[in-house]
């Protein structure tokens, strides 16, 4: 049999991607479709509650609706910051990407932080998700259920870009890895633009 | 040297657009934050839940596409992948709206 090795002739020897990019980013936007339709059942079944019952709860008062824009107003801004770490990371600049990333992950906890103050206060009104003293029983069970999973996103999000920026310190990651994390941290963005208005606003209580 | 094929070529120009200036990121989440507000603004209106909720969801829909296209560059990828990739969650999504009907029915019963 001939010995013979087959040699690259150029940068177009091999056959490029279908998608036009990584398989790690194609992986990541596969991810995101799956979940995509998780929250989405979550939030058709709240909205469905939410339509079919006259008696649904009321029970975010302006100080809640504030709580809930100024967490919305640290997710958009985490976005934002995102974004430019991935500009950063694109350019090589890697102190820049870290800073970002760093205001990134603040952005999240701060979110964090507000959402379960937020829990904190519902608890303390007597709110659990088998019950509540407002109205029907299962806004407590859908409310939990969807913003919990919702904060448990963002959680393993800030973990995730934990890790993404000490592998940029010691150099170890490249920006396409910074990429596909941003994209996650997008869509748990995302997702909170339509639980925001669904959960929070539809049930503000007008005194 | 071989010639580049028409999918290389279409990934080398998508690449290049990625590059972008950082004023239109500015730009777009200035605008969610606009759009923010006015959901708020509208959630003290006292409007029926059924037209709130169409307002609000339209208002989302958009914050949505401007995250989607410009925080997740899917504007800037192939026309294969944004087709595929959203077409695909539209129709899950929409065949999901085949309950609503039924949500309204149970309040016209009456059901306590």
């Amino acid at each position: 049999m001939a010995d013979v090795a087959l040699q690259p002739t150029g940068a177009h020897s091999f056959e490029p991607p279908l998608f036009g990019t990584y398989s790690k980013k194609v992986g990541m936007w596969l991810f995101i479709l799956s979940d995509s339709l998780t929250f989405g059942a979550l939030l058709f079944a709240y909205t469905y509650g939410r339509i079919s019952n006259p008696n649904w709860p009321t029970p975010f008062n302006s100080g809640s609706i504030v709580n809930a824009t100024v967490m919305t107003g640290f997710l958009l801004t985490s976005s934002l910051t995102m974004v430019l770490a991935v500009a950063a990371a694109t350019r090589g600049n890697r102190q820049g990407t870290i800073g970002w990333l760093v205001a990134t992950m603040v952005c999240g906890l701060m979110f964090v932080i507000l959402h379960a103050r937020e829990w904190g206060h519902l608890f303390e009104e007597g709110m659990t998700p088998m019950k509540n003293p407002w109205g029907a029983p299962q806004f407590g069970g859908t409310f939990f259920t969807l913003t919990g999973l919702h904060m448990l996103h963002v959680t393993i999000g800030v973990i995730y870009l934990g890790v993404i920026t000490v592998g940029q310190m010691r150099n170890k990651f490249t920006a396409n890895d910074v990429e596909v994390s941003g994209l996650y941290w997008h869509f748990v963005d995302l997702v909170w633009m339509f639980i925001f208005p669904m959960v929070y606003l539809m049930s503000t209580r007008i005194v | 040297m071989e010639p580049p094929n028409e999918l290389a070529l279409e990934a080398e120009a998508i690449e290049a657009e990625r590059h972008h200036s950082k004023t239109q990121f500015f730009v777009v989440w200035g605008g969610l934050l606009v759009l923010t507000a006015i959901e708020v603004v509208l959630a003290y209106q006292n409007m029926q839940p059924v037209k709130m909720l169409v307002i609000l969801m339209g208002l989302s829909l958009f914050k949505a596409a401007l995250i989607i296209a410009y925080f997740m560059h899917l504007k800037f990828e192939v026309p294969r992948m944004k087709v595929l990739l959203m077409a695909s969650l539209v129709i899950c999504l929409c065949l999901m709206n085949v309950f609503f009907p039924d949500a309204l029915r149970v309040v016209e019963l009456g059901v306590k």
